[in-house]
């Protein structure tokens, strides 16, 4: 009893709290190195291009035309590429959605409805067709996408001039489709308005639902997830056909803007979907991005596209001037990505 | 006071593989079971049979005194049993109450506007870790990654408690981790214990389980080769068994 006082060691105080100054809490932003780059290259090329119009209306509607193009498809691209998992078969997909509406429409005179349905139904199909044979074979998704985005493209070109004897068939006219699709406002087309329905839509998914949570849970520890009872498969499934009814979208939006179909186009979406997501800061391997990155990636390319036209450069140099923007933008999100980790963990 | 989870002469074969062989052991609310062995002495196919991922060929799982056939994780996860794996399940790029929720997010709203309640996500997770004693984390919203792996191990076995878990098994939970660290999560066990939590504590680390242990299994090569209960044996006799019931010389080899 008397040695009560000896034998009891105190437990050392606890450490306090880790404080999350600004610093800290900017960092953990996933989208604030998109935002700084899309900021300054957006001002460089005000100040190189803006004399010949870059940053005038018909010039911001020109990057935010491109980019919205490229964003719908972007958005569940990035999304899968969360979820650990890549889709290149999107290219194939909008070629061959354009070309079956303009043979549905112009070569057969169905109606543009039942065309548009069937080219959102092929996209189901991609989707279904490319999640179970991940889910299925575990094969990569790379391989597995790329497959079919080369079935997909054959297929679309070889039917197309089995029956119109061409892969360019021309839509004479889209109807109401033609308002909802293929509209304009000033210079703005009316799919900017869809890129943003689409961004809200996606941001929402992925911030505010638990769909959202095992997307993020998916890509970053796929076992993990799992055992929480997350349903992984269902997850890439889900993504898998988003991904390619919204590239099905895109290409019954060529073909109505267009009034022409072409089984051969789209297949730049392959890449630069991935490249868009990437420079917004969704992480290659899974399980980190956002949708305001992915935005933020899509009007990045956009303003590059468009910027350097308006530089008077050649405009041959745009895809070396993307690439370099590629290593920079993944660098530089490994570096924030890191300082955000670490500035926590430091003490103890 | 009676066991919650009994093995019963369980057997599981790979093929021409025998992985355990003849087992039998018992889980008690408020004791630790310390599973010793050295690296394929069968503990893994064991924790997989009572965290139902795989099932025995031969022998009888019984929890809380009814027999029962685990069909899935989840299966043996509504019936109360938890299990923190080595890598602790968490995702490091995800929030701590986005890790600690997943796949039991709590949502409000309705039909489409159905979504998650952050609110309600960040002040139980918070809530729940503090009660495990972690106290340096302010923020629900930071980042796993920006824990340390003790506190990640807290955050799994908070979890664990908080949806129900009964008995806890946890894999090698100080496995990879420093001397610090190993104390809070044998701080953890004990707290887990003195709850009425059945544990059982998985270890390469004879020094943690004799701090922490009540009852011992020592497996090897898929046998039991000795069952006791604390006190009952000494260090060194524990370190023997653990290297395979060779004599070792057991000056500064346990930890």
């Amino acid at each position: 009893m008397t040695s009560a006082m000896e034998t009891t060691i105190a437990d050392p105080p606890a450490p306090p709290p880790t404080r999350f100054g600004l610093v800290e809490r900017l960092l953990r932003v996933v989208w604030i190195g998109p935002l700084i780059a899309a900021l300054v290259i957006y001002i460089f090329f005000v100040i190189v291009g803006g004399a010949s119009g870059f940053f005038s209306i018909p010039g911001t509607a020109g990057w935010l035309n491109t980019a919205a193009e490229l964003g719908i498809i972007a958005l569940p691209v990035g999304l899968l590429m969360i979820s650990g998992e890549f889709d290149l078969s999107t290219g194939s997909v909008v070629g061959a959605a354009s070309i079956i509406v303009a043979l549905g429409t112009g070569f057969y005179g169905l109606p543009i409805e039942l065309t548009i349905t069937m080219a959102l139904a092929m996209g189901v199909g991609v989707g279904c067709f490319n999640a179970l044979l991940v889910n299925a074979t575990k094969l990569p998704s790379f391989i597995v996408t790329l497959a079919s985005n080369f079935i997909l493209a054959g297929t679309a070109l070889g039917l197309s001039r089995l029956i119109s004897g061409s892969s360019n068939v021309s839509l004479k006219d889209a109807g109401w489709a033609e308002a909802v699709l293929g509209s304009k406002w000033m210079f703005f087309n009316v799919a900017v308005l869809w890129y943003l329905l689409a961004a809200i839509l996606a941001a929402w998914v992925l911030k505010q639902t638990r769909f959202g949570n095992w997307i993020f849970a998916t890509g970053g520890n796929p076992d993990a997830a799992r055992r929480a009872g997350v349903p992984v498969a269902r997850v890439k499934l889900i993504l898998f056909i988003w991904t390619a009814v919204s590239a099905a979208f895109v290409g019954i939006m060529s073909a109505v803007m267009y009034n022409q179909g072409n089984a051969a186009s789209g297949q730049g979406y392959v890449f630069q979907t991935a490249i868009a997501a990437v420079i917004g800061g969704v992480l290659l391997s899974g399980g980190f991005g956002s949708v305001i990155g992915i935005v933020l990636g899509t009007f990045i390319y956009g303003i590059v596209s468009l910027g350097l036209f308006y530089t008077g450069w050649p405009t041959d140099w745009l895809a070396t001037f993307i690439g370099g923007l590629l290593v920079i933008a993944v660098l530089t999100n490994n570096l924030i990505r890191e300082l955000a980790l670490n500035r926590g963990k430091k003490k103890l | 006071m009676a066991a919650l989870m009994t093995l019963e002469g369980v057997t599981r074969t790979f093929g021409n593989n025998i992985a355990l062989n003849d087992v039998s052991l018992e889980a008690h609310p408020g004791e630790v079971h310390c599973l010793l062995g050295d690296n394929g002495a069968g503990k893994s196919t064991l924790i997989k049979i009572m965290s139902g991922v795989t099932s025995p060929t031969i022998g009888q799982l019984t929890f809380d005194g009814k027999p029962v056939t685990f069909r899935s994780p989840r299966d043996a996860q509504a019936h109360g049993i938890g299990t923190v794996h080595q890598d602790v399940g968490s995702i490091p790029l995800i929030s701590v109450a986005r890790n600690f929720f997943l796949g039991n997010e709590p949502t409000k709203g309705w039909g489409p506007f159905r979504r998650l309640d952050h609110q309600t996500a960040n002040r139980i997770a918070l809530e729940q870790i503090r009660l495990m004693g972690i106290r340096r984390i302010a923020d629900a919203e930071q980042l796993v990654g920006t824990m340390s792996g003790g506190e990640r191990q807290a955050l799994a076995i908070a979890r664990a408690l908080y949806f129900g878990a009964k008995l806890l098994i946890l894999d090698e939970p100080t496995a990879a981790l420093g001397v610090k660290e190993s104390k809070i999560v044998i701080d953890l066990i004990k707290q887990a214990r003195e709850q009425g939590i059945a544990l059982v504590f998985i270890t390469h680390n004879a020094t943690h389980a004799l701090s922490v242990g009540d009852r011992f299994t020592v497996l090897i090569q898929g046998r039991v080769a000795s069952q006791f209960r604390r006190g009952e044996k000494t260090r060194e006799e524990v370190l023997n068994l653990m290297a395979g019931g060779e004599a070792f010389d057991a000056v500064g080899h346990g930890d």
